[in-house]
């Protein structure tokens, strides 16, 4: 063995064996010493950067500030779209000691609800520890008022003033500005997929309509953030740095707001839709759907019962009628269908067609019954547009027919977008062989291109594509695309959007032009055309068309009596029109559902806002907006 | 080199009024450093609180006051006491796991009336006074039977403390005893035998006499990040703390993990990660620094002593101090599992550091009463 035993208590041996002991004793605490400093060193120095981004990624925490969203303005900087504080109250449930007690106590200051109490003691279960709860949204002023001054009693709880988006106007730009809402699950996937997730940390709302979705993002701007140090249950100790958030571009809408008032006033009480549009560039100076709807109440959530009766509504007013709103366009695009027949030489300006009261082609066992009984006799292009004879254009779509309408209506953007800057638009119908084959697997009948003649059968149109290719009558053949962006606001100063053009329409004869926009006159202006009355007093020359669309088809030995049917299948009223003459500036279209008469019931409201524009000091309606 | 060189300093002192008053200064010395660098790290670790302090100086001198008072009894009258005092112990533990009081999931108290009491305290110094005295009646080295008694007295106090559970104290208090039978000069045959009985031992310990909670810690030990936010969140921010310190540290009282109260258990268990992490490498190599001069100190004072007996249990109070220090910082630092082990004298707490003073206050006994023994 390693030692001889010794019989008694050697001392000196002892002694020994001990300090040998002691020595690897010694030796082995220095090693296992050693082995924690190589440990820490590797701790400290080789994995320092490491450890170093995991402290700080420990206390570190980047809180998203939303940045503020764009104003939108008319053309003439009058504020349509602006965001104001909305107060809430907000609660953080660890500072607070007892919170049932608590709520109770703010309940008896607030008319806080038993539902809204349950609602926040609820999310306060599950909600992240130190983050602030709403318990009371939207407090007047006077609740403000109320909890400041009982604020000492009750740590914990904030008063939280967040920039809200308000809309003076309320109703009456409703389809154009749209409006915004909370973000939804559908509007976070398409964040997501843009790649634009982080800008939206913060933000509560999203553009969900019109020009408030169109331009979300001009509008939103760039998030910023407060970099804090938390301690280890989040808490905010101090503020480390801030990035301030970049707002979002201010919008400058092609829209004059008192035309808009004006259009939206001449249209209370009906259904249907006004577009005015500037001939030089397109750009949409008022667009109205009536009936309409506050977009405020969408902003703070709208209940499920007011969104129920929007939903349910047989006014429909949820949807955009300027822009998907399809209506025959009746007889507002005979002064095209006649332009069609000149190019193709069906026709000439005087050549004179026969209109016994109805048309019947040969060989067809059916007539196609003129809107006078009696006729109009013999009949020229000049009066076939002033007076609105079916018969005219009975005869000349026959003579056509429905691929060469259908091809020459779709260069104005019949059955197209028309590329508004709005998302919500339907493309109306610009029917053809294909499309019925397509659609109902048919055959074209030569019937099918009698009635598309004037307007009626499977053709329909939107009031911004009657509107649009009405602008391209006042132009000649120069096609703009409607845009309610006129400018935005960039760091440098104000970008105006410049005119957007499609392909002009070209005619192989440009003389061609001349006879049709002289008959387009003759309805406003000479004593025989349809609109001569509404027009007679004017002072200004302008051009237009009416029309009388019918809702429900008309059996051939019936009288259309007004008084004897049901209100919502009476006629449509549509018109459309521009002036000045010569130089166009402004140029309408109007649809009134179920009003009667084109010439009565939407020539009239073409006037007023024609006035109103060609004077700018005519009567405007009184409207003040809420501030 | 260690007991020629220190037989001369232990004769110059004992000229000198610290010599007559029982206090070894380089010993004292080295603790009182430890003690000042802990209430400064108390200080930093308990959000700058001074009632913390105050609070821990009382209790750094009630030890200083122990270590003292003990320091006045002569070594050899501890003898005496070994017997009656470790079968006290024994039946006290065994008390504790009958009508102890719970606290914290484990019964470690006895309650005693007018005060709680945790036997095992006692037991840390009552296990090596009496192996020592066992085995010195014998000449030594021990004979194998020796060897075999001293080993069940190490093993039954261990196994009752295991039981409380207090895994921590139960491993101090065999080490305490184990070292003293190796200091003895118990064979390196059996020294390896017995390494091997307690790694076959190991299997039998998990799945019979560990507690979930212990298997539970273990499994952490070997993995923390599996579990960042339970039983892992000790360890993964203490060594963020430790690591983020750095070469020089962030300076005291600027350490976010401790500061920002990531880290648990800052003033207690884990404080020498806040040290680390408010003093980086450097300072902890100052800190160890400190430890080894204790321990070196006390080896000597151990390897001067005249008595076998003497000799044993110092050598055994020094080396069980390293322990502590090993597996705290062991544990702290992710080498050794968790376990609930202070750093000694630096930690915030009173009950360890009161047993560890009359440890130290043996040591200076046994140093100073040397002339007073017969040789």
């Amino acid at each position: 063995m390693m030692r001889r035993r010794v019989a008694i208590h050697d001392t000196h041996a002892e002694s020994r064996l001990f300090t040998r002991r002691a020595l690897v004793s010694l030796i082995v605490v220095v090693g296992m010493l050693l082995l924690l400093v190589f440990n820490l060193y590797h701790l400290q120095v080789k994995s320092f950067s490491t450890y170093q981004t995991r402290s700080n990624d420990n206390r570190i925490r980047l809180l998203p500030i939303a940045p503020n969203r764009g104003l939108i303005y008319d053309r003439n900087g009058v504020l349509l779209a602006e965001n104001r504080p909305v107060f809430s109250l907000e609660l953080v449930p660890e500072e607070v000691d007892d919170l049932g007690q608590t709520v109770a106590d703010l309940a008896e200051l607030l008319p806080i609800t038993l539902e809204e109490q349950e609602k926040f003691l609820e999310s306060s279960r599950f909600s992240r520890r130190f983050k602030r709860l709403p318990l009371k949204a939207r407090l007047n002023e006077e609740q403000v008022a109320i909890f400041s001054v009982n604020q000492h009693r009750f740590p914990g709880v904030y008063i939280e003033a967040r920039p809200t988006r308000y809309y003076p106007y309320g109703d009456v730009l409703t389809h154009v500005l749209g409006f915004v809402a909370k973000i939804n699950r559908k509007d976070l996937q398409r964040i997501e997929e843009a790649g634009d997730l982080a800008n939206y940390k913060a933000t509560r709302d999203i553009g969900k309509q019109g020009i408030e979705k169109y331009y979300e993002r001009f509008l939103h701007g760039q998030v910023g953030y407060r970099e804090v140090e938390v301690n280890n249950r989040g808490r905010i100790i101090r503020t480390l740095s801030v990035q301030e958030p970049v707002a979002g571009q201010d919008l400058f809408l092609n829209i004059d707001i008192n035309l808009q008032l004006l259009a939206h006033q001449a249209l209370a009480g009906s259904r249907g839709a006004i577009v005015a549009m500037d001939a030089r560039d397109g750009g949409v100076l008022a667009m109205v759907s009536a009936p309409s709807y506050d977009p405020n109440l969408f902003v703070h959530g709208i209940s499920s019962k007011d969104y129920r009766e929007l939903l349910e509504s047989k006014d429909r007013p949820l949807i955009n009628r300027a822009t998907q709103g399809t209506y025959p366009p009746a007889s507002t695009i005979k002064p095209h269908m006649a332009l069609l027949a000149l190019e193709e030489y069906i026709v000439t300006p005087s050549t004179r067609i026969w209109d016994p009261g109805w048309y019947q082609p040969p060989n067809v066992n059916r007539r196609f019954r003129d809107w006078k009984r009696w006729g109009h006799g013999w009949v020229d292009m000049y009066h076939a547009i002033e007076q609105s004879c079916d018969t005219y254009y009975y005869e000349l779509a026959h003579k056509l027919g429905i691929d060469k309408i259908s091809d020459f209506m779709t260069k104005f953007g019949w059955g197209e977008y028309s590329g508004i800057d709005i998302h919500e638009e339907s493309r109306g119908n610009m029917p053809s062989r294909g499309w019925k084959r397509a659609r109902y697997n048919q055959p074209w009948y030569l019937g099918d291109t009698i009635s598309v003649g004037i307007g009626q059968g499977y053709w329909t149109t939107t009031p911004i594509q009657l509107a649009s290719a009405t602008a391209i009558f006042a132009n000649q053949g120069k096609h703009y695309v409607p845009r309610v962006l006129k400018s935005f606001q960039t760091s440098t100063g104000t970008l105006a959007v410049p005119a957007d053009e499609r392909p002009p329409v070209v005619l192989k004869q440009e003389k061609n032009w001349r006879p049709v926009i002289d008959a387009m006159y003759g309805v406003n202006h000479k004593i025989t055309g349809t609109a001569h009355k509404v027009f007679s007093d004017a002072w200004y020359e302008s051009a237009g068309k009416t029309g009388t669309a019918q809702v429900i088809g008309i059996a051939e030995d019936e009288e259309y009596d007004e008084e004897k049917i049901d209100e919502r299948h009476r006629d449509n009223a549509m018109y459309m029109g521009y002036a000045p003459l010569n130089d166009p500036r402004i140029v309408l279209s109007v649809a009134v559902e179920n009003a009667g008469g084109g010439s009565a019931n939407a020539a009239p409201i073409a006037r007023r806002l024609m006035d109103y524009y060609m004077n700018n000091t005519s009567l405007l309606p009184e409207f003040k907006p809420e501030f | 080199m260690l007991g020629s060189g220190s037989q001369t300093q232990g004769a110059q002192s004992k000229q000198s009024i610290w010599f007559r008053m029982h206090i070894d200064m380089p010993l004292l010395i080295g603790l009182l450093v430890l003690m000042a660098v802990g209430l400064m790290v108390i200080y930093s670790a308990g959000g700058q609180e001074k009632a913390l302090v105050i609070r821990q100086v009382t209790r750094l001198g009630i030890g200083l006051i122990v270590m003292l008072v003990v320091a006045q009894i002569n070594p050899m009258s501890y003898q005496r006491w070994a017997l009656p005092v470790f079968t006290v112990g024994v039946a006290m533990l065994v008390g504790v796991l009958l009508f102890g009081h719970v606290g914290k999931g484990a019964q470690r108290w006895l309650d005693l009336g007018f005060m709680k009491f945790q036997p095992s305290e006692v037991m840390k110094l009552a296990v090596p006074l009496m192996v020592a005295w066992f085995v010195a009646r014998q000449p030594l080295p021990p004979r194998k039977r020796d060897l075999f008694v001293g080993a069940i007295l190490v093993l039954m106090p261990t196994l009752l403390i295991a039981k409380q559970p207090d895994l921590g104290t139960s491993l101090l208090i065999s080490a305490s005893g184990i070292f003293v039978l190796f200091l003895a000069g118990a064979s390196w045959r059996l020294i390896g035998f017995f390494g091997a009985a307690i790694a076959a031992f190991v299997p039998v310990l998990w799945f019979f006499l560990m507690h979930n909670y212990q298997r539970q810690r273990v499994l952490t030990f070997l993995n923390p990040e599996s579990d960042p936010l339970g039983s892992g969140y000790h360890i993964i921010q203490s060594k963020i703390a430790i690591g983020s310190g750095g070469l020089w540290g962030k300076g005291w009282c600027h350490g976010t993990q401790s500061q920002l109260e990531f880290l648990p258990e800052r003033h207690t268990d884990f404080i020498f990660a806040v040290f680390s992490e408010e003093f980086g490498l450097v300072g902890v190599l100052a800190l160890l620094a400190i430890y080894l001069f204790i321990i070196v100190r006390g080896l000597m004072i151990a390897a001067q002593a005249q008595a076998a007996f003497s000799r044993l249990l110092a050598g055994s109070i020094v080396l069980t101090f390293f322990v502590y220090v090993f597996v705290n910082i062991g544990m702290v630092s992710g080498l050794l599992p968790v376990v609930g082990v202070p750093l000694p004298l630096v930690s915030y707490g009173g009950t360890s550091m009161v047993t560890l003073m009359a440890g130290f206050g043996i040591l200076m006994a046994i140093h100073t009463h040397r002339r007073l023994i017969a040789t």
